[in-house]
């Protein structure tokens, strides 16, 4: 069980919800601003939230009826691994996790993009894998005829995720060497080719990249539904799953996502947090109001769409469910801000001093400074390549 | 008012070729951020109008291995020029990034994205290439027939610019509705290399489109470039040779209903700086010998013999055998140097010959390019020369070392620039790259595309 709460929030626009907008004034004006971005992830940075998720899409925005644009609410964005490069300079310790899809974009693309972001926060990146399923995707590229069957383009996405490791582990720790007398800076029995060749994709080379600090940042996938949940256990070191979505509660959310690690035949027992969309108020009903005015304004209740369950909330009740999700054997939550930046101020500036005081999470102050790999709790990442003539201690 | 023509100067990472010396004392990690960094902010110091980096796609190879006498390893290009837009105000920054092994939606997204993170600072230097060794790192291999390079990026470009332009810059609204549909454009484009259709996923960025650079010198290439481009990287940097180049692109700008005003010709060059002028060549002389290590000298000859020389001396004579012409090329991952090796080898045997030259002497004498050499005040007043004589319009500079290989010329030559009155004091502020180079409106704003 882990000993401390895990704590992540997911970044986009001005919020979950639709008509968040409405309530971030004059900020609704620079939501492709890297001011904007940088104010809003700091603040998660300095008051100890553990990583920001950043969504990302091709498409503009949602549909609305008529199978248009919907521009009542929050259309165009900025690439996502871009704005968490764009930002690391600025932030200390926060991990940093752009969602990027798998499904048009070139795996070695991939790949170098987020080794390129944990050399920038010197081990903070992660990776929130995602496939891109609409035939809209699929028009904007012109390469694939779009309607993939989901069993397809997780398979594709298996594979995508396979070549990336090997991408990450290509350059040994070591491999550079700078050595003057023979004129080499690197060893080149130290650098390995990906040599993968699969149904969907193949790259041979190694990556351009040097080994990043973290070696392979930490994989975050989503499972909220079961083929996603298998998905996630092949594919990633942490998993979100999101109860109360289609009638499932927690514990039967953490058990499937055990027993597929059973199938699959993994020993690692993987991170799962909880990801939850909250509009925290100052009092239960306080927040109801909120939420109901916003699901006026949107024309439609926001939970009738969400793919998790909507919690009008409060810091203290925030905490009780937190300590229960513990208690489940989760390892945190993914809060998803109804409102940025109201709610996501509120994660930062009162549910963190709230779980430290409830004894669920260390002080910032006291806490180590560590790479996003340590901070999720999942094992530092041994190169496939890792010598086997290394050095090992042998008991006397 | 000053009459007289202001330089403009780029600022290039140190690459992954020889002209960057590694096995300098001060020369620090090639992928760690705080070089980036350091060398940013140096060149924003220095006034500079853009930082440029160059691109990997692959590790260079030679005789079936990867290169190893190089630095070897950078970062990808997009992320870490998108890490500077954090750690600078005013400097462009612009990558190389390849029309062939990307597809339009996602870089003109990324461009964008780009383009607001600096509030207007983004370029693109558009490469091609059609290899099957870079394409053995991607999804379609080396799918592109050479001749369709310039085609596709062609279109390329002007699919990416459709897309910019697709979001009038009022289309966020955030009133009662957050935008206005009728300001948002879908692309319907269907070319022969490209069928996108559909919503772009970024509202308008600042400057509409990033600056397009582009570097090809061959006759296809001179002509993608005048017709798309904005700033040429070229390779002229002799008086002679880079005022002919000069006067073959604005006549080519001319063919497509151009000025040169659209357009600046930025040669790369390298500058060796001393108190003196024996000092600055003598410091020459030793950046070119640690630039041909023993290893480097024969790996040079290797790529155009084509053949292992690893049991050649390189302080005697050049190999005795003769260049293999049949068999695949040993070097990949750059481009091949000559078409007629017999030629070249003919030459290089007589020059050595004559001037008692070794191995690692010759390859010395036709690898590292002129640049310039001098103390500070010859090379401001030769940068002067060249800029109020039209042979170019300023230079990219590409420093020895990395990330300090810059701070000298910023430190000696900046100022001698600016005492000469070719040169800003400060930047505009607020200025988009495009203003900061004192070039118009975006290409197709001055052909009235837009309504």
């Amino acid at each position: 069980m882990p000993d401390r709460i895990t704590l992540v929030t997911a970044l986009q626009g001005a919020g979950w919800h639709p008509a968040a907008w409405r309530t971030a004034g004059p900020a609704a004006q620079r939501l492709t601003s890297l001011r904007h971005w940088r104010d809003v992830v700091v603040e998660q940075d300095r008051l100890g939230v553990d990583a920001v998720t950043i969504e990302d899409s091709f498409t503009a925005g949602p549909m609305d009826a008529a199978g248009d644009l919907d521009t009542s609410t929050v259309v165009g964005r900025l690439d996502a691994l871009l704005v968490a490069n764009a930002v690391a300079p600025a932030t200390r310790a926060l991990g940093l996790v752009p969602t990027v899809s798998v499904t048009h974009t070139e795996p070695f693309h991939v790949a170098t993009g987020l080794q390129t972001l944990d050399h920038v926060s010197q081990g903070r990146a992660g990776w929130r894998i995602q496939v891109s399923p609409t035939p809209r995707e699929a028009a904007l590229f012109g390469r694939r005829p779009g309607g993939d069957e989901a069993s397809v383009l997780f398979d594709e996405a298996r594979e995508v995720a396979e070549v990336v490791s090997r991408l990450w582990d290509s350059w040994d720790d070591d491999a550079i060497i700078r050595d003057v007398t023979t004129g080499r800076f690197i060893d080149r029995d130290r650098i390995h080719n990906a040599e993968f060749a699969g149904s969907f994709v193949s790259v041979h080379g190694a990556s351009i990249v040097p080994r990043s600090p973290q070696g392979r940042p930490p994989v975050v996938s989503l499972a909220h539904r079961a083929d996603a949940a298998a998905f996630a256990v092949d594919a990633a070191d942490v998993v979100l799953v999101t109860p109360g979505y289609d009638g499932r509660e927690a514990r039967d959310l953490l058990d499937e996502v055990r027993h597929l690690e059973q199938v699959a035949g993994s020993d690692v027992r993987r991170p799962v947090l909880a990801d939850l969309a909250v509009l925290i108020g100052s009092s239960s009903a306080a927040a109801a109001d909120a939420l109901a005015s916003l699901d006026t304004a949107a024309g439609a209740p926001y939970a009738s769409t969400s793919d998790t369950s909507v919690l009008a909330t409060t810091v203290p009740e925030l905490v009780t469910l937190i300590g229960d999700l513990r208690d489940l054997g989760f390892a945190g939550v993914r809060l998803r801000p109804l409102r940025i930046p109201l709610d996501s101020t509120a994660i930062a500036r009162e549910l963190v001093p709230a779980l430290v005081t409830a004894g669920l999470r260390a002080d910032v102050a006291s806490r180590p400074t560590a790479d996003l790999r340590t901070r999720l709790g999942i094992a530092p990442a041994v190169s496939r390549y890792a010598s086997a003539s290394a050095p090992v201690e042998v008991p006397a | 008012m000053s009459a007289k023509r202001q330089v403009h100067l780029a600022a290039h990472f140190p690459g992954v070729n020889n002209t960057t010396i590694w096995s300098d004392d001060r020369a620090e990690s090639q992928i760690a951020f705080s070089s980036f960094e350091h060398f940013a902010r140096n060149a924003e110091r220095g006034l500079f109008d853009y930082l440029f980096l160059a691109e990997g796609l692959r590790l260079r190879e030679q005789k079936g291995r990867i290169h190893d006498l190089d630095v070897v390893g950078r970062p990808n290009t997009l992320a870490v020029l998108a890490a500077l837009a954090g750690v600078t105000e005013h400097i462009g920054l612009v990558g190389t990034l390849q029309t062939t092994f990307n597809e339009p939606l996602e870089l003109a997204k990324q461009l964008a994205t780009l383009d607001h993170l600096t509030d207007g600072r983004a370029g693109w230097n558009v490469v091609t290439s059609s290899d099957a060794f870079h394409g053995a790192n991607f999804r379609r291999g080396g799918f592109l027939d050479h001749a369709d390079r310039y085609t596709r990026a062609a279109e390329f470009i002007e699919l990416s610019r459709e897309l910019w332009d697709s979001w009038e810059s009022d289309a966020v609204v955030a009133s009662a509705v957050f935008a206005d549909r009728s300001r948002i454009r879908d692309v319907d484009h269907h070319g022969p290399q490209f069928d996108v259709t559909g919503t772009f996923p970024v509202p308008r960025s600042p400057q509409g489109h990033p600056v397009v650079v582009q570097a090809g010198d061959s006759d296809e290439g001179r002509d993608l470039a005048a017709a798309h481009a904005e700033v040429i990287f070229s390779l002229h940097t002799e008086f002679e040779d880079a005022k002919s180049y000069y006067d073959d692109i604005t006549a080519r700008l001319e063919r497509v209903g151009r000025s040169k005003d659209e357009l600046h010709i930025l040669p790369a060059s390298t500058f060796v700086l001393g108190d003196t002028a024996a000092d600055a060549a003598e410091r020459a002389r030793a950046i070119q010998r640690a630039q041909v290590s023993p290893a480097t000298a024969i790996a040079f000859l290797e790529q155009v013999w084509n053949r292992d020389l690893s049991g050649y001396d390189v302080d005697g004579p050049l190999p005795d055998v003769e260049p293999d012409l049949e068999g695949a090329a040993i070097t990949r991952g750059r481009a091949r140097h000559t078409r007629d090796v017999p030629a070249l080898v003919r030459s290089w045997r007589d020059r050595a010959e004559a001037e008692h030259l070794s191995i690692r002497e010759l390859v010395i004498a036709v690898s590292t390019r002129g640049g310039f050499v001098g103390t500070p005040s010859h090379i401001a007043a030769e940068i002067d020369r060249y800029v109020q004589e039209r042979a170019t319009d300023g230079f990219v500079v590409v420093p020895h070392t990395n990330p300090y290989g810059l701070d000298e010329f910023v430190d000696t030559v900046v100022p001698l620039l600016q005492e000469r009155g070719v040169y800003r004091e400060s930047y505009t502020e607020g200025a988009t790259l495009r203003e900061t180079l004192g070039l118009p409106g975006t290409i197709r704003d001055r052909r009235g595309v837009l309504a």
